[in-house]
């Protein structure tokens, strides 16, 4: 466990380590004062440890040992780490050598020099421990120096590991010299070397965090965590003075304490997210595309809940414990006509009877303004939790697609295909057999599709066939557009010719032919457009996107003219409640007058609610139509679900056995989970749950219930009875294509609820703005009555056209504003990246070319050796030797990075400097060795990584 | 819980904590399933550290591993002794850099280390022939092979030494859109 060198290349280190002390030479004059000075406190610092006593003779024979072995294990790793080869073995051994020659010098100097200093000192056994110190203050020093010499910052930062390195071997050595060290520490330190030791406490801190990213076996990770965690733990406390200090520690041991608890925070979240484990399996079994599905799905889930908790919290709980309970107010209570019935299962399915007339729905609401002792205003709750559901909504959906966006936005541009094709085409998550199947093979398609595009971009076959094709394909699908939507708006008609007669007298079929008609053509319609799209011969993925686009189209369709029929009810809604009013009037008159007659002196006579004539309340229908619309939605699926996918593949799995031809590889087959389908059918029905919500508070209770319950009803369908799907189907790029689907369901279906309530006055006997003319009359009533006349006023004037329509003037500017430099931003993007692709085509050309002319002078000094056999020898002997020197050269010109240097550093983009050394035959070779491995160079990492890191440090020093 | 906690020490966990993208949980759950797949052979105690090693073929017969063309390579690649033997540390490691949570640069390290077959830090033509091989199940025809390698080199090969190094292989792998949603194990 002694592997300090564990730490971020060590290996430089080394090499610095040597350039270092040829710098200390020059400047060792310098050095002495300073050295003077040490020489001072560190007698202070000896004669405390005189009084340590007899622990001495041990301590110095540990040090000892404790050298031989740091000595001995800086070379360990260099050794271990395999791509370095023998060079760089060759070479940390020089320099750990190199290292021990001047480190020998240096104790022996500072002996000399502490003999000089004083007899006090005699006891030699001391001095071997005080000399250790002192390598370490003069290490530091010369740490110091280098900052006022402004040297290269790399340097610095190997100091710092250099130095930290070098206590931590003490440390291991004895406790009871830990201890000592610790009371001696903070006093002595001067303000420098405690910024040192901070920073290299930091840098240990720092490797810990990065240590998960390191490309380290596990146990070297362990190994270099355990010892940076007991580095850090120990000096930590040791910094800072005085009160600097306490603080200090206190802020170390919350630091701590933070850390412990985001990490059992971020245990609890990953603990939280729900069906995590289910999705997973899926995505193992599938791969990413089916999991998108039910991510997607959970995302969904996630909203309704917020949105159920809204309408729940706010508006449906407030109203059931604090309004007036059922049966004090006609609004409140099942008509008398109805009371038979109100109980039956059939009508309760329906939604009618009880479950009408209860807090489910728009109309059982009251328009009393505040209800119960906490004066909850009701209605003006109900309005904004209206408006909260949708712009919250919007909020989510936008800021999903800008995240998104952000995400899919690394780069679309061509220039590696093959590579890629090569490299990422395989999906590390299937793990299951028919799925790798696929894959193998939808690869093969893939690269043959490249090949054949590669090799003949464009050969086209007959092009006015397809053409033809796609025009009538195009054709057939607008038909059944229109049939479909004739065929709903048709329905509709009928089914309001029925509710006139009355729904008694009719069968089943006809009272809810509206929704099997539409919930038949969300089925069949899709499989239409699929046959017809064959027709068409484009690439999977844009029939992909065609099929999407129509089956959008199609339900899109469907709703419209669902909305389009309902507005027609509510007309004819609105028509009948005019007459219904005067009626009541009537009937109020005529009961006034009948009492008044009978006995003028009675109370007014108590009618029972149920018994009071009512208005039709168009927002319950409305309401209701999209309840019912949801539940008959659900269950299609589900039914489609079990008698498509399960029973098939139940028919399938044991009518195979017998059977005259293979039914599981032949006709039926299992059905393929159908993602884009599901989606789609997932984003409409949102889209209704939007619409609807607003007239009946339930919607999003009933889609969370519907959510949870198809969650666990598809991934058990999906495991237990689906085939992965053939068709290739990206996962990552296609989600922003549903989050833009559903932004425009949201748009589309807002649309008609706000129109709805901007023009069309409320029911006059039913929902919470009844008696109001308009339904957002409640903001006005709210701001008149609740808040201070002032406020109103204030309210007023900024309502006044004249100031909102150069608001809205404004915004729209700064939305073409912001608009036109996204737009600049993105071109120049494209301009930028254009030009790296030309710099990079450049640069290989030019590589190629170095290339190709070293390769020829290779040959010709091939030719030119072969010639006369006799310099042979000779200068092969001289070429080796150059070769050893450039070796040098560039291990040492690595290091120096930059500067002057920067002529022998590997550009691949192989400048004019570059082509000298690349034309030198043999060089290239090991130059590139050079390249790879300066040791300890693992690559690709530390070469990234630690400039970055080294940097920051020494910035900060300045 | 409290017997879940004898398995590893609390230090234990946090250093795997530290070490791994994983959580306590999953640490957990992994050493199950390591511990699933030779019951016999891996001990429930692991705070004095034994040495066990689940030889290749256990770890290949995973579902996660089972479909995929290259699970020898990743097996080998993240085995300390190159063979595919593994140890729970191994095991472990093996499954943080296939995280979701692991950095690119990570993957693609370890990527180009299972694609480079033959162990010579350099991705050259045979390297690629038998990744194709692997994907395609060998069904393409020697010249597509042969042509598909030599776009990829055309490709990507930035020093123009006729063979893909780390470098060539991270500065193309960093710009695919794929590679990080594909290159990583769910378990």
């Amino acid at each position: 466990t002694q592997c300090l060198c564990a730490t971020t290349g060590v290996e430089d280190e080394a090499a610095t380590f040597q350039q270092e002390h040829r710098h200390t030479g020059r400047r060792r004059d310098n050095d002495r004062e300073k050295k003077r000075k040490n020489e001072r406190r560190r007698k202070r610092r000896a004669s405390k440890a005189e009084e340590a006593g007899d622990e001495l003779p041990e301590r110095s024979e540990k040090t000892d040992k404790s050298r031989r072995r740091r000595a001995k294990t800086d070379q360990e790793p260099k050794t271990g780490v395999k791509e370095d080869g023998e060079q760089f073995k060759v070479k940390s051994e020089k320099a750990a050598k190199s290292r021990k020659d001047v480190k020998n010098e240096k104790n022996k100097k500072a002996e000399q020099e502490e003999a000089e200093a004083g007899e006090r000192n005699a006891k030699g056994k001391k001095r071997r421990e005080s000399a250790q110190k002192d390598e370490k203050e003069v290490k530091q020093e010369k740490v110091a120096v280098n900052k006022k010499a402004q040297k290269v910052k790399k340097k610095k930062h190997k100091e710092v590991v250099e130095t930290s390195s070098e206590p931590e071997t003490s440390e291991a050595d004895g406790d009871e010299e830990d201890d000592e060290e610790k009371e001696v520490r903070p006093e002595t330190l001067s303000a420098e070397e405690l910024e040192m030791l901070k920073e290299a406490v930091d840098e240990r801190k720092k490797l810990i965090q990065s240590l998960r990213g390191k490309p380290w076996p596990m146990k070297k990770k362990l190994v270099t965590l355990r010892e940076s965690q007991k580095f850090v733990e120990k000096y930590e406390g040791a910094l800072g003075k005085g009160k600097g200090r306490k603080f200090y520690a206190y802020k170390v041991m919350m630091t701590k304490k933070w850390m412990k608890f985001q990490r059992d925070f971020e245990n609890f979240k990953t603990a939280c997210i729900p069906w995590e484990m289910k999705i997973k399996e899926i995505e193992s079994h599938f791969g990413s595309s089916v999991a998108s599905y039910f991510i997607f799905l959970r995302w969904m889930y996630g909203i309704n809940l917020i949105l159920f908790g809204l309408t729940f919290g706010l508006v449906m709980v407030p109203e059931a414990l604090m309004g007036r309970p059922y049966g004090s107010i006609p609004r409140k209570t099942v008509p008398r006509a109805e009371e038979a019935s109100a109980m039956d299962f059939a009508v309760l399915w329906d939604f009618g009877g009880y479950a009408q007339y209860s807090v489910l729905f728009y109309g059982y609401y009251n328009n009393q303004r505040a209800v119960g002792w906490l004066k909850f205003r009701m209605p003006l709750s109900y309005f904004l939790v209206g408006v909260g559901t949708v712009a919250y909504s919007y909020m989510v959906v936008i800021r999903t697609m800008a995240r998104n966006a952000n995400e899919s936005g690394v780069g679309d541009d061509n220039s590696f295909n093959f590579s890629w094709k090569m490299f990422t085409s395989w999906d590390y998550l299937i793990g299951n057999p028919e799925t790798a199947d696929n894959k193998f093979a939808s690869i093969t398609t893939s690269f043959k599709e490249a090949i054949l595009e590669e090799q003949e971009s464009h050969k086209d076959d007959n092009i006015h066939l397809t053409r033809f094709l796609r025009v009538l394909a195009n054709f057939l699908v607008l038909c059944c557009l229109a049939g479909s939507g004739y065929l709903i708006y048709f329905v509709v008609r009928r089914s309001q010719k029925f509710a006139i007669d009355g729904l008694e007298n009719h069968t089943w079929w006809e009272r809810n032919e509206v929704n099997m008609v539409m919930s038949l053509l969300g089925m069949f319609c899709p499989m239409l457009f699929d046959v017809i799209s064959a027709l068409e011969n484009y690439h999977p993925r844009v029939a992909l996107q065609w099929q999407l686009g129509r089956i959008f189209a199609l339900f899109l369709g469907n709703l419209y003219t669902f909305i389009i029929a309902l507005m027609d009810e509510i007309n004819l809604k609105r028509d009948e409640e005019k007459i219904v009013k005067f009626n009541i009037s009537t009937w109020e008159a005529g009961l006034f007058n009948g009492t008044l007659w009978e006995n003028s002196t009675a109370p007014p006579v108590t009618i029972q609610p149920a018994d009071v004539p009512r208005g039709p309340c168009w927002e319950t229908m409305v309401g209701q139509e999209f309840v019912r619309l949801i539940i008959s939605d659900t269950m299609t699926t589900y039914i489609t679900l079990l008698i498509g996918d399960f029973l098939r593949a139940v028919l399938v799995r044991f009518l195979n056995y017998c059977w005259c031809w293979d039914l599981e590889a032949g006709f039926p087959s299992y059905s393929e989970f159908d993602v884009s389908g599901n989606v789609l059918g997932l984003i409409f029905n949102q889209g209704m749950i939007w619409m609807g919500a607003f007239y009946a508070p339930c919607l999003p209770a009933l889609n969370v219930l519907r959510l949870h319950v198809s969650m666990y009803l598809q991934c058990w369908a999906v495991m237990c009875c689906n085939v992965p799907q053939e068709r290739v189907f990206k996962a990552s790029g296609s989600n922003n294509f549903y989050m833009a689907m559903l932004l425009v369901i949201l748009f589309l279906s807002t649309l008609p609820a706000i129109y709805t309530i901007v023009t069309i006055p409320p029911s006059f006997d039913c929902g919470p703005f009844s008696g109001k003319k308009r339904m957002f009359d409640v903001i006005q009533e709210t701001l008149e009555s609740d808040f201070p006349a002032w406020f109103s006023r204030v309210f007023s004037y900024a309502s006044n056209p004249g100031l909102v329509l150069p608001f809205i003037l404004l915004m729209v500017l700064a939305i073409y504003y912001l608009q036109s430099t996204s737009k600049s931003y993105r071109e120049a993007n494209v301009e930028l990246k254009k030009k790296l692709q030309m710099q990079n085509e450049e640069n290989k050309k030019k590589s190629k070319r170095a290339a190709l002319k070293a390769q020829l002078d290779l040959e010709e000094a091939r030719k030119a050796a072969s010639q006369n056999t006799e310099q042979q020898k000779n200068n092969s002997g001289s070429l080796q030797d150059l070769e050893v020197d450039e070796e040098e050269k560039h291990c040492t010109s690595h290091r120096m990075r930059h500067g002057k240097n920067e002529r022998d550093h590997p550009s691949p983009g192989g400048d004019k400097d570059h082509q000298p050394a690349a034309t030198r035959a043999p060089v290239p070779r090991t130059y590139h060795h050079d390249v790879r491995g300066p040791p300890g160079y693992l690559p690709g990492f530390p070469r990234q990584s630690e400039p970055r890191m080294s940097r920051a440090p020494s910035l900060q020093r300045h | 819980m409290g017997n879940k906690q004898t398995i590893f020490t609390a230090q234990q966990l946090d250093a795997y904590q530290d070490c791994t993208y994983f959580t306590r949980k999953e640490i957990l759950r992994l050493f199950y399933r390591y511990r699933d797949l030779a019951p016999q052979l891996v001990p429930l105690d692991y705070t004095n550290h034994p040495d066990v090693k689940l030889p290749y073929e256990l770890i290949g017969s995973m579902p996660e591993l089972k479909d995929n063309p290259f699970r020898q390579r990743i097996a080998e690649v993240f085995s300390e002794d190159g063979e595919g033997n593994m140890t729970l540390d191994d095991f472990l490691d093996m499954f943080s850099v296939l995280s979701e949570m692991a950095p690119r640069d990570l993957k693609a390290y370890y990527a180009f280390k299972i694609y480079d077959f033959n162990d010579d830090d350099f991705i050259c033509k045979s390297d690629l022939e038998k990744t194709l091989n692997k994907l395609t199940r060998n069904e393409l025809t020697e010249d597509e092979v042969r042509m598909v390698c030599e776009k990829v080199i055309d490709e990507a090969d930035l020093d123009n030494d006729g063979r893909l190094s780390l470098e060539d292989f991270q500065h193309m792998i960093v710009r695919a859109p794929d590679f990080l949603s594909t290159f990583h194990i769910r378990i």
